[in-house]
């Protein structure tokens, strides 16, 4: 029922009266309308635009938020008004929506942003009037036809990695970018193609005459040199061929393909010509074959995306060429006609028969106007005429209807073109985005350290540094270090990451135990326990050179598991740092870390702890795998 | 010889007769000529259709609603016929509304005519208010009244056998095919007989307005569903 209508329904139930004196068994009871409120405004703020209807208007559709009880989570109690931080443009179309019954489609919108909306409020699209239904469809198919261009494009772009010779093959010969052989094929080929098309043509010129006899054309002049050229453009086609079949997923399929059929078709007479001998009877077929030498320069179409769209579009517009034929084949048949009829009386007249007369209507309808043949009655001319204006419309018709579907096709390949191109430039933002905000992170980690360990040392002077981050920013670190705290891993860069592989990779000690560290069960389990950092050397540790430049913002101290008297001293400094650092965990912005991984090696099982790699997808680190004995108090 | 004379003669004729319809057709096309001269006025007539209803209080005075019920009711109805007045088509498209199952333009049509006290092939929202006003706010005997007048097609004071046969075939139709039990075909002729057993006192095969208030006022059932709608706004 639509929504107008339930405005009459007490018009409905009043015209029922009309039927009580007919009725002959007692009616049942009317529902009681228990909750009769006086119908009232309500308002609606939408991002500040405030839109009033009735509340009835909004209960037309129970189904979708506005008209359920869903919209009571938008209540303002202090405004008294429902608040939705929307956008006011489209909550218009929402709201006529509901107070016409018909969901409209602004075309200045973008469909996406439409969409949302749309499931936003509860409405389904399949509601939008006829009206706007088309365009609607239109938008979103485009829309729908990036995203797959996009998924596309990315889908290719992946390199697996275990491809076999085949497919490397086969993708080499479809997208000639991807390795450099495939290019310099792509350009042998191509290259070749244009020899063969242009020894073709020159074939037949006439060059010089031999004295006595008729002029020659050069290709039986130089037959041998033309010969041999025939033979090497063919030699390449069919390597290529041969090639490409053998590297085809589906051979079924490539073998009929059209570019497959040009290619055999283009080699063919060739070897047919090697196979006949020089027979006078079947001699005749063979110039024929010839003729199919030409269809090499269809191989351009693989080389030129141009070609390509122009057979595509003349594909998709069969129904517009087809049209075309036809009206134009009955419009010869009906002009042929009159004009055999209307020039029979004529002596000398070229019209011997209808079919002669086509040829003179085709020349005329396409404004060739020859001239060999034409009209000389009055009446022939008049139908001439008419004849040569009707063929301009017919033939101007259909044109446009072709042409526009190039040109959509045309640009549409266009923009796919730019969008690829862009996409790089678009990932390559999102990248620095993504890195800039980590980065910011951990900058306000090792400051927020910094300042810590500044506070510790009882320099207060750069306690103003921690108050540069913002409020979002704090917690969004704070966010990114309870992540942390999570899994147990932290976030560092990536050369603190490649020097951690580095090292590990380097520095594989003999597991020792370190009983030490297994009495300070607190340093490994309390996760959420802080670890301030120090700025100075243990003395003992075993830093390599390269890290020293890190340790004005990073300290990594590493505690070697085999050096005991170093482990005692580290210990006494560890408890001393754990002591401190084991403060509650409510200040906002300063996160100090210091998370010690053990990776134990298995000798060592009851006190190893050996973490499983992060699952977490915000962690970028998995700080050294588990093999080395190296303990890490690496204070981010 | 001479036929060969007719034959391009005949076609030259034909060609200059077509050439001149061609262009007349064309000229014609580009409005440059025109052949009826009453093609032109049917636009300006759609137009001018409008009605402004009479003023609030007046309605007030006339009906048995509150202002309010009078605000509902009209945001009711120009929602639905912009234009101020109901042709008979609208009414029988809203009507169709509420019954989808079957075919309620008959009734919708005998409903249309109740409406339209004046006469005049549209109900404005005055008639509206005031039907409605009867209907819902109205003493027993107007509402009786009312459905006589409804049954009474054609508005002579008599209900014959074969205007409550349209009635209640009208009615019928409203059902539409699906019904439980199967409606046979002689349905509303029962329930005319019925009916007139019921109103019709004398027996003369006509039911006038005394016979019907009378038999309808003597009747439990009736009286009661006349009260069903009164909350109906």
């Amino acid at each position: 029922m639509a929504a107008g209508v339930a405005a009459w329904l007490p018009f409905a139930r009043a015209a029922a009266i009309g039927w009580m004196p007919v009725a002959n068994c007692p009616m049942p009871l009317a529902p009681a309308d228990k909750n009769k409120r006086q119908d009232e405004l309500i308002i609606l703020n939408v991002s500040g635009r405030r839109f009033q209807t009735w509340r009835t208007t909004l209960e037309r559709y129970p189904d979708t938020l506005l008209g359920s009880t869903e919209k009571e989570f938008f209540f303002n109690e202090d405004t008294k008004e429902y608040f939705f931080d929307r956008d006011p443009e489209v909550f218009r179309c929402v709201l006529n929506f509901y107070r016409t019954g018909k969901l409209h489609y602004p075309r200045y919108e973008c469909i996406s942003a439409y969409d949302d909306e749309l499931a936003f409020y509860g409405i389904l699209p399949e509601i939008i009037g006829d009206c706007c239904y088309e365009e609607y469809k239109d938008r979103k198919r485009e829309n729908a036809e990036r995203l797959m261009d996009d998924n596309d494009s990315e889908n290719n772009q992946e390199s697996l990695p275990s491809l076999s010779f085949r497919q490397t093959m086969w993708r080499a010969f479809e997208n000639p970018h991807t390795s450099t052989l495939a290019l310099v094929f792509y350009y042998v080929t191509g290259f070749f193609i244009a020899v063969s098309v242009i020894t073709n043509v020159v074939e037949t010129v006439p060059c010089g005459t031999v004295p006595g006899n008729k002029e020659l054309p050069c290709g039986e002049r130089y037959a041998v040199a033309f010969f041999c050229l025939d033979t090497a453009c063919v030699m390449i086609f069919t390597v290529e061929y041969l090639l490409r079949l053998f590297a085809a997923p589906s051979r079924y399929r490539f073998i009929r393909s059209v570019m497959s059929i040009i290619d055999v078709v283009a080699i063919m007479p060739y070897y047919i010509g090697l196979v006949m001998t020089n027979n006078e009877d079947v001699s005749g077929a063979f110039v024929t074959l010839r003729v199919f030498r030409v269809f090499r320069i269809f191989k351009f179409s693989r080389h030129s995306q141009g070609l390509r769209i122009l057979g595509y579009t003349l594909k998709s517009c069969a129904s517009e060429l087809g049209f075309l034929l036809f009206s134009l084949t009955m419009a010869i048949i009906i002009f042929a006609t009159v004009m055999f009829y209307a020039e029979k009386g004529s002596s000398a007249s070229k019209f011997t028969s209808i079919p002669a007369s086509f040829w003179y209507t085709i020349v005329t309808m396409t404004t060739l106007g020859y001239g060999d043949m034409v009209p000389k009655t009055i009446a022939g001319k008049i139908f001439g005429s008419i004849c040569s204006l009707s063929g301009v419309l017919v033939i101007a018709l259909p044109v446009p209807v072709i042409v526009s579907n190039f040109s959509r096709i045309y640009h549409q390949n266009q923009r796919a073109d730019k969008r690829r191109a862009q996409k790089k430039a678009r990932l390559a933002r999102i990248r620095v985005a993504k890195t800039g905000s980590s980065n910011a992170y951990l900058h306000s980690k090792r400051n927020g350290l910094l300042n810590e360990a500044l506070e510790l040392t009882g320099s207060p002077e750069d306690e103003h540094l921690t108050k540069t981050t913002s409020l979002i920013e704090s917690q969004h670190h704070h966010l990114l270090h309870c992540l942390e705290k999570t899994t147990n891993h932290e976030f560092i860069d990536e050369q603190m990451f490649e020097q951690n592989c580095m090292e590990s990779s380097m520095q594989n000690y003999p597991s020792t135990r370190s009983p030490s560290l297994s009495s300070h069960p607190g340093l490994t389990t309390s996760c959420c326990s802080r670890r301030s950092k120090k700025t100075t050397h243990l003395p003992n540790s075993n830093l390599p050179a390269t890290r020293l430049r890190s340790m004005q913002e990073l300290s990594t101290i590493h505690i070697q598991g085999s050096e005991q008297p170093s482990l005692t001293t580290s210990r006494s400094s560890l408890n001393l740092k754990a002591d401190d650092g084991l403060r509650p965990n409510c200040k906002g912005s300063q996160i100090t870390t210091a998370i010690i991984s053990i990776p134990t090696p298995p000798a060592l099982t009851p006190e190893g702890e050996s973490r499983p790699p992060p699952s977490s997808p915000g962690s970028t680190t998995n700080i050294p795998p588990i093999g080395s004995n190296i303990v890490k108090v690496s204070a981010l | 010889m001479l036929t060969l004379e007719w034959e391009s003669e005949g076609l030259q004729t034909v060609g200059i007769v077509v050439i001149i319809c061609a262009s007349l057709k064309l000229l014609h096309l580009l409005g440059l000529i025109d052949f009826s001269e009453d093609s032109v006025e049917d636009e300006m007539e759609m137009a001018t259709v409008r009605h402004r209803p009479e003023a609030l209080e007046l309605l007030e005075a006339q009906s048995k609603f509150t202002k309010k019920e009078l605000q509902i009711l009209y945001r009711g109805f120009k929602n639905e016929c912009p234009s101020g007045v109901v042709n008979e088509e609208t009414f029988k498209e809203i009507y169709s509304q509420f019954f989808p199952q079957g075919d309620s333009t008959t009734y919708a049509h005998f409903l249309f005519n109740a409406f339209d006290t004046d006469h005049n092939g549209s109900v404005s929202f005055e008639d509206f208010v005031m039907g409605l006003s009867i209907l819902l706010r109205g003493t027993v005997q107007e509402k009786l009244n009312w459905a006589f007048n409804l049954y009474d097609i054609n508005k002579d004071g008599y209900i014959t056998k074969e205007e409550m046969l349209d009635i209640m075939k009208a009615i019928y139709d409203m059902m539409g095919k699906c019904t439980y039990p199967v409606l046979k075909e002689d349905a509303p002729r029962q329930h005319v007989e019925t009916f007139f057993q019921k109103m019709d006192k004398n027996k003369d095969g006509v039911v006038t307005i005394d016979e019907f208030i009378e038999s309808c006022q003597k009747d439990e059932n009736i009286m009661r569903s006349m009260q069903l709608f009164e909350n109906v706004i």
